[in-house]
Order: C-alpha cells, then structure tokens, then sequence
C-alpha cells in the first residue's frame, strides 16, 4: 500500500529497462540491466553469454598452430594482435628466436590493426551520438588498410597471419609501397576526423565530464587500454614490457587524466597518431631474412605455465597456457580487455543519462566477442 | 564587472559553438561539393572489373592440370591440420599397373564448404602444395548441401612422379 | 473556357473559375461540397508525392553528404526506390504488441497524420494557390501543428514498450519547449507585417524580402526559427524522441507496415511545412526577389513563376536542414531543454523586443 501511496505522491518509481542483447548500440548481443529513475541510470548490470563459444575450451583440443586462428575470433578488430600474443606465448615456451623481420613485420601490422581499429571506432562512437556521417567517413578510411590486409594476409577481418615462429607467408612486394601512400592519405584526413568531432560543441558538451571513473577505480577494475589510460593509469604493455619491435621504436605512451569520456576519445584519437608514427619508423626498415624461424610441424609445449601480455586495441590481452608437454594445451585462459573494461560501466554509468550510457560505452570500446569469448 | 564578464562569456561561449558547427559543416558539405569522392561501387554491375588480390582466401580448390591430374597423394596431412573438419579425404586402394602393388589414392576430396574458415592451414600443411585458395567469393547458394564439394574431378589423376 | 484562364504567374483566376463552373453547373451547396473535396484530393496526392520525393531526396543528399551513391537501384538513379519501399510496407503485417492499448495504437498513427495535414491548407504555394487565407494564418499554423506531440505521446503509451514511452516523453518535452521559440520568432517578423494573413505577409515583401529588410533582428529569428523548428518536428540533431542509438527508435518504436509509413511521412510533411512557413515569413513565399524600386531588375525576376520561387526557396531551407542533420551529433535531451531555455528563449525575447525598437524608429527598410 505504501508503495502505492508514494507513486500518487508525485514520487517516482524505478523501473528495469533491457537494454540489449538486440540494441542497436550494444555493437553486439550484450545485454545490460538498466535499473532507471527517469531517464537517469540507478544501476547498469551487463549480462553475458549471447556470444559464448567456449573457444578456451576448444582450445584445449586444438594444436598450437590452430589456436592462432581461433583468436581471431575474439576481439576481430584486433584479430592480428591476438594471434601475435598466442604465438608470442608458444614462441616463449619454445625459446624460438624469432628472425628480426618477423618482429618488425609483426608490429607493423599490429599498428596497422590498431589504427583501423580507431578508426572504425571513432566512425561508430559518431554513429552512437548521432553522427551518422562520420561512421561512413571512418569506414571509408578503414577500407584501405583492410586493402592492406587482403593483399598481404589474405584476408579483410579475420586474418591469421601469424603462425608460432614467424609468419604465415612473406609480405607482399606492394606492402610498403601501399602502407606509406595510406599513411600519406591518412594524415591528411586525420584532421577532419577531429574538425568533424572533436571541436564540436554538442560532442564535447556529450563528453567532457561523463562517464567519470577515477584512477583508482580504474586499477581496481583492471581497466586497461585507451580506456584505462584516460583516467591516468599508464598502463601500456607495448612501454611496460616491449615485445616484437616495440623495444626500438620510439613512441609516447598517451594519458589523460581527466578520467571522462572525452578524455578517453582523446586518448584514441592521439595514439592514431602515435601508431603512424610508429609505422614510420619501421616501414622503411624491414630487415632483411627469413620469415619463419623453423618449427616442428607438431609443437609441444615443455610442459609448465606460460603468460604473455600484449596490447591491443582495447587494451591488455594475457594468454596464460598450462601445458602437459602434449599437442594441445592442458588449459588456456584468455585474459580479455573488453571484459574488466565492461565491469567498470557500471561506476561511470551511475547518475547519468541513458544517451550517456551509450556515449559511455563508445568510449570504453567493447567488442562484445571479446568479452564473452 | 562581473555581469559584462558573463554577458562577454555567455556570447563568446555561443560564438565558440557556432563556429565549431561550422566546421564540421564545412567537411560534410565539402564532399557534398565532390561527387568524385565517391568511394561505394555497384557491385554486381562491376563484376568484370572487380579483381581480389591474389593471395584472397575464397574457398580451397584443388589444382587440376590440362590432363586432368592433380598432385593430390591423399596423405591426409590437410584434413590433420584443419581445426574444424572441413576437409574429408577419403581414399581407395589402387592397383599400380606397372607395378602391380597396390597403391593408396584418393577417391573424394570433400570440402566442406559451409564449415572452412579460411585460415589457411591446410595449404600450408600440404607436402605437395596440391591445394590452394581460389579468389572466388560468390558463395551464397540455396540449399546449404551445395556447399559440400567433391574437389577431385571425376576421373582424375594423381600426377606422375609426386609420390616420389 | 476554364483552362483559358489559367496562367503559372497568378492562379486566383483559374481557381476562381473552376469555383464559379461547379457552382453555376450544380447547386451552390453540393458545387462548394465538390470543391471541398477537390482540394482534399489534391492535398491528399500532394502529401504522397511530398512523402516520396522527400524520402528519396533525403536518401540521396545524405548518401552525398557521405560519400556513398545512396539508392540506385530500382528505376534510373533509384528514383522508384521509395515507391518499391512503399509497396513493401503496404503487403507488411501490421503487428499490434501484446497488451498495447489497441484503440490509441491505431488511432495516434491517424492523429500525427492530421496535423500536417491541416497545417498543409494554409500554405501559400503561389500566388492564389493557397485552401485557406485566413486573418489569423500564421497563429492558425502555430496552433495546429502542436496537434501532432498528441500523437506521438499516443503512440507511447499504448505501444506499452518503455522505449517507445521514454521517446514519447522525451518529444513531448521538447516540442512544448521549443513551440515557444518558434512562435516568437515568427512573431518578431509579424511586428513588421502588422499581419497574421500569409497573403499580407507575402504582399509586405514585395518590394525586398524581410530577412533583407529586417535588419539584424530579422536574421537572428531566423536562425532561432531554423533551430526551433528543426527541434519541434524531431529532426537531427534533435532527434531526441527517435534516437536509435539510445532508444531504437522512440515512439514508433512498436509499428509497422503501413502505420509506420504514417509516422514517416508525417515526419517528412512536417519538414516540408517549417521550411514552407520560414520561406513564407522570412523569405517572401513565392514573391520572387525584388530590390526597392530597381524596375527593370524585378521584372526579370518576375518572369520566373512564383511557384518555382516557393518550391526553389523552401528546397533552399531543406538542403540546410538536411546539412545540420547529417553533420551534427545528437544532444542529450537535458542539453536540449538548456538549449531552449536558456539560450534560444530569452534570445528570441530579447530579439522581439529589439525588433520592436527597430520597428518603431523605422531603422528597417
Ligand atoms: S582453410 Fe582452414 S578451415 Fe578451411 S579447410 Fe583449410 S584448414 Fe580447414
Ligand atoms: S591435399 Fe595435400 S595434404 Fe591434403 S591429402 Fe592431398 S596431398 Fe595430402
């Protein structure tokens, strides 16, 4: 009854809204709990699953060689990144040395990946606020690196270009020439990318100051990545522990340390340019050498426990493999970025408004594969 | 004082605003201005134009010659390699008619289609690079069993000399 | 006898002899009835039309704006494509979800039709085309086209989807707002007129149009009007009620078929009419450009029909609208009420007032 009385009494009532797993912004089948008083947001609970395809299970019966390929899967739009950091774990448990153009190979494409990543991101975080021209604008610039892609890996998305010690294949003789004209291409439109967006008035009145989340908060939910880092957490592998050519380059670890969504937008927006400069300095400098340092065509791991960290796009990936010394690994855990990022959404979220939330998780970057696994 | 100064601030805040508007109109209208821009194709009507690079991942053929032969031992080292099953090999044994022995050869190549991921592997794990990705991307059909392919031709075979 | 009299430059005696044969051939009662539902008729096709060549423009000029073909399919260039779209939503089911009010549910699909519609008849499209030149135009357009949030909070409630309702919300929150606006800054210009009459407000800018003449008062209620009434009829960047990304897509959330249709093209009817009313106020209507008393200049710009003024002048507005639209991000919709109330109104009170000063001392042309 008195429940009743209070809604008479001009108080509001709460009430549950199911934002996913079909929403148009949830980018994927995730589907998050919204607890609402109004329009603002009480309480965000993500609920996953949609996606499970149980890969670390699957993993467990696969070779060394196929559970590159099943990384891909995983956050696809770091695909390159997460078979580098299965095939970085192998190489250590084998104490392979890997030929130097692998390395510089690698890292490239890496960097490659990242930027097509932010792209595609910055094009949907426009989209999510309502700037449906921009998404085109991203997609369009995204497509000559996918065409970078296509002609050396073979492949737009799901690329499984590496295998443990080396690559798949050579790069292709039009690689360099390709990446230095998209990289010439692209620093004239990163610009426009930021006149489109970034001063814009109703963008920045959408980010400065939403989504809060403090440094602490940020490393007790180990938030890592550009979402990480907006909140002031230096917490980039790629500076922290170099692997591939990380060591030889010369870059600048972004933080901001605003903490809000704007500050997490510019993180992304300045490591695109970090990543070109990175191509830079490696695109001329492929050294010469082999492709693939040489491997059993069965790998078994010595057994023990091995973990690599890398970065990618969303930010630290760990695979951990416990093996038994056979073909297939005891257990492998993935340790994804997109999920410790998703446990955060919850402390931005609180108080703000539900176009907040959707701003919120454009900034965080989620690849629901990613989180679910 | 201060009411000029936020009187100052309230018209210099609007003047900021409509400014930055402007310049993203200025973008947007730019490409407006610039039909040549332009980046979508039509794509059925460009078939004929359209090339994949070579190295596209389509779908895994088997390479056949003018002879209608292929280098294929049936050795089973693709359909190892394969995460996913996506290749059966099915062999049968053969009477060499020099020699007399009886040989292992292959009877099918099955390819399913439906199930490949393009990964790649089972090129690169074939001793006698028999297999190989075509740049064919066209794979939509109506009935789903049209995806499973046979890859050998009828009546083809081994190419001599591979076993060695 | 009838066609003799028409001519593109003035329709007043073409309509009025097509008046003056039904009433002559049949009884003045059933001739005005005939007549009556001669003008529905041609509404009724002109809205269609309207729908379908709005839908396309709108599909192509974004597809433009972002580097794409947009249609090309069906007919040359795609221009058939919102005809194809049209066919298809008319053969979709038309699903009503569980325990949704049915009564409101179909009835807000007619609601938001309405007034569009009833707002359509006081356009002046040319000189003597126009249903309803009443003393009380502009008042008459302001007042009718607030009909059309009933439908929308209709549509909200008894879709009984809290996604559909939050969007209800949110548009009934800012169309009542942003009412306001707009009709201030209509009424800055009607300080000039002296008149509510569409007709008087076109035949006042005879001699140069009032964004030209107003001085600046004029130009800042212009922009305050494009604003506004962008906001008012849920177009980007305030498209607030429909927001995919947040809410899938508001109040419509729950239609389909053809009631869906309804809600498309009550949208796209009611961008037609808040380019139509801000080409009519501030840029003369169909008065073609004139310049003081420069004869020879405004006799040139006469031999252009008036109709291709007005229709040439309001595609103007929409180009614009449709730029805003397929640049900007979205506002939140807190932001949107600050917009309103704290910038938007007291500017366009201040702008009234100032219009006022200027109209008394005489310092417009
Ligand atoms: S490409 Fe990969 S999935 Fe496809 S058949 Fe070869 S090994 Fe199997
Ligand atoms: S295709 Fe190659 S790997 Fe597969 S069975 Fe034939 S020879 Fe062996």
């Amino acid at each position: 009854m008195s429940t009743e009385q209070t809604v008479l009494g001009n108080e509001t009532q709460e009430y549950f809204i199911n934002m996913g797993p079909q929403h148009p912004s949830t980018h994927g089948v995730l589907r998050l709990l919204l607890t609402l008083d109004g329009e603002i947001i009480r309480k965000v609970e993500p609920h996953m699953g949609y996606i499970h395809r149980s890969i670390e299970k699957m993993c467990e019966k696969d070779s060394y060689q196929q559970i590159v390929h099943l990384t891909d899967r995983m956050d696809y739009l770091s695909c390159h990144i997460n078979n580098e950091a299965v095939c970085l774990t192998v190489e250590m448990g084998l104490q392979l040395e890997i030929p130097e153009r692998v390395k510089v190979i690698r890292t490239i494409i890496s960097e490659l990946t990242r930027l097509a990543s932010h792209q595609l991101w910055w094009g949907v975080m426009g989209m999510d606020l309502g700037a449906i021209t921009g998404f085109l604008y991203g997609f369009r610039d995204r497509e000559l690196i996918t065409d970078i892609f296509e002609e050396t890996c073979g492949a737009r998305l799901t690329m499984n270009y590496n295998v443990p010690g080396g690559l798949m294949f050579d790069i292709h003789p039009n690689f360099q020439k390709r990446t230095k004209e998209f990289l010439a291409y692209f620093k004239k439109k990163l610009p426009e990318y930021e006149e489109l967006l970034t001063g814009n008035v109703i963008f920045e009145e959408r980010t400065k100051g939403i989504g809060y989340i403090s440094k602490e908060d940020v490393i007790s939910y180990g938030v890592t990545g550009p979402s990480g880092r907006g909140s002031g957490f230096a917490c980039d592998i790629r500076k922290l522990h170099p692997y591939s050519a990380y060591d030889r380059v010369e870059f600048k670890e972004i933080l901001y340390n605003e903490g809000d969504s704007y500050a997490r937008y510019m993180v992304r927006m300045d490591e695109m340019k970090e990543s070109m400069h990175i191509i830079d300095q490696l695109i001329d400098n492929i050294p010469e050498g082999d492709y693939k340092a040489k491997t059993k065509a069965v790998i078994k791991l010595p057994a023990g426990e091995y973990y690599q960290r890398v970065e990618t796009a969303r930010g630290e990936l760990g695979v951990y493999i416990i093996s038994d010394n056979k073909k297939s690994p005891y257990r492998v855990k993935f340790r994804s970025p997109g999920f410790s990022n998703l446990s955060a959404l919850d402390t931005m979220a609180k108080g703000c408004k539900i176009a907040d939330l959707v701003a919120m998780m454009s900034t965080l970057d989620l690849v629901i594969p990613d989180i679910d696994r | 004082m201060r009411i000029i100064k936020n009187i100052g601030q309230y018209f210099g805040e609007i003047f900021h605003a409509i400014k930055s508007l402007l310049t993203g109109m200025k973008i947007t209208g730019y490409y407006f201005f610039h039909p040549k821009e332009i980046v979508t194709q039509q794509y059925p009507e460009n078939r004929d134009t359209l090339k994949m690079f070579d190295r596209f991942r389509g779908e895994v053929v088997l390479i056949h010659d003018s002879n209608n032969e292929h280098r294929c031992t049936g050795c089973s080292a693709c359909e190892l390699a394969c995460p996913n099953g996506t290749i059966e090999i099915i062999n049968k044994k053969e009477i060499d008619p020099e020699t007399g022995k009886s040989t292992k050869a292959i009877d099918q190549f099955v390819y399913h289609l439906s199930m490949c991921t393009f990964c790649n592997l089972c090129i690169i794990a074939c001793p006698t690079d028999a297999i190989k990705m075509a740049q064919t991307f066209e794979h939509s059909v109506f009935d789903r069993s049209k995806l499973t392919k046979v890859l050998n031709n009828p009546g083809s075979k081994l190419m001599p000399g591979i076993r060695e | 006898m009838i066609l003799l009299n028409f001519s593109i430059y003035d329709f007043s005696d073409f309509i009025n002899s097509i008046d003056t044969w039904l009433v002559e051939t049949f009884s003045p009662t059933i001739g005005h009835l005939i007549g009556l539902v001669l003008v529905g008729t041609c509404f009724l096709l002109f809205t269609a039309l309207l729908g379908l060549s709005l839908v396309y423009i709108e599909r192509k000029v974004c597809a433009f704006f972002q580097q794409r073909l947009g249609p090309m399919r069906v007919g040359p260039f795609g221009t058939a494509q919102t005809i194809a779209d049209i066919i298809k939503l008319i053969f979709k089911e038309s699903l009503i979800t569980k325990q949704s009010d049915k009564f409101l549910f179909n009835l807000a699909a007619f609601v938001i039709m309405m007034a569009p519609f009833i707002v359509l008849s006081a356009i002046p499209f040319a000189k003597g085309l126009q249903a309803l030149d009443m003393d009380i135009g502009l008042f008459f357009i302001i007042s009718v086209s607030s009909i059309g949030v009933t439908g929308i909070l209709l549509a909200g409630w008894s879709s009984n989807n809290k996604y559909s309702l939050i969007g209800a919300m949110r548009s009934g929150a800012q169309i009542v707002s942003y009412e306001l606006s707009v009709a201030i800054s209509l009424m800055t210009i009607v300080i000039l007129t002296g008149s509510l009459q569409l007709s008087e407000i076109i035949a006042s800018q005879s001699n140069g149009w009032w964004i030209f003449k107003g001085n600046i008062p004029a130009i800042i209620a212009f922009v305050i009007y494009i604003i506004a009434s962008t906001a008012e009829t849920n177009r980007g960047p305030f498209d607030m009620a429909e927001a995919e990304s947040e809410i899938t897509a508001g109040f419509h959330t729950e239609y389909s078929g053809i009631k869906f249709a309804y809600f498309f093209l009550a949208e796209y009817v009611n961008f037609f009419i808040i380019s139509a009313v801000g080409a009519t106020v501030f840029f003369g209507g169909w008065m073609p450009l004139h310049i003081g008393d420069a004869t020879f200049f405004n006799n040139a710009m006469d031999f252009i029909p008036p109709i291709i003024w007005f229709f040439g002048k309001v595609a103007v507005i929409m180009y614009f609208l449709m730029w805003f639209k397929w640049t900007f991000p979205r506002l939140r919709i807190d932001q949107l009420l600050t917009l309103e109330w704290k910038y938007l109104l007291p500017i366009s009170i201040v702008n009234l007032l100032l219009m006022s000063i200027v109209a008394l001392k005489g310092w417009h042309w």
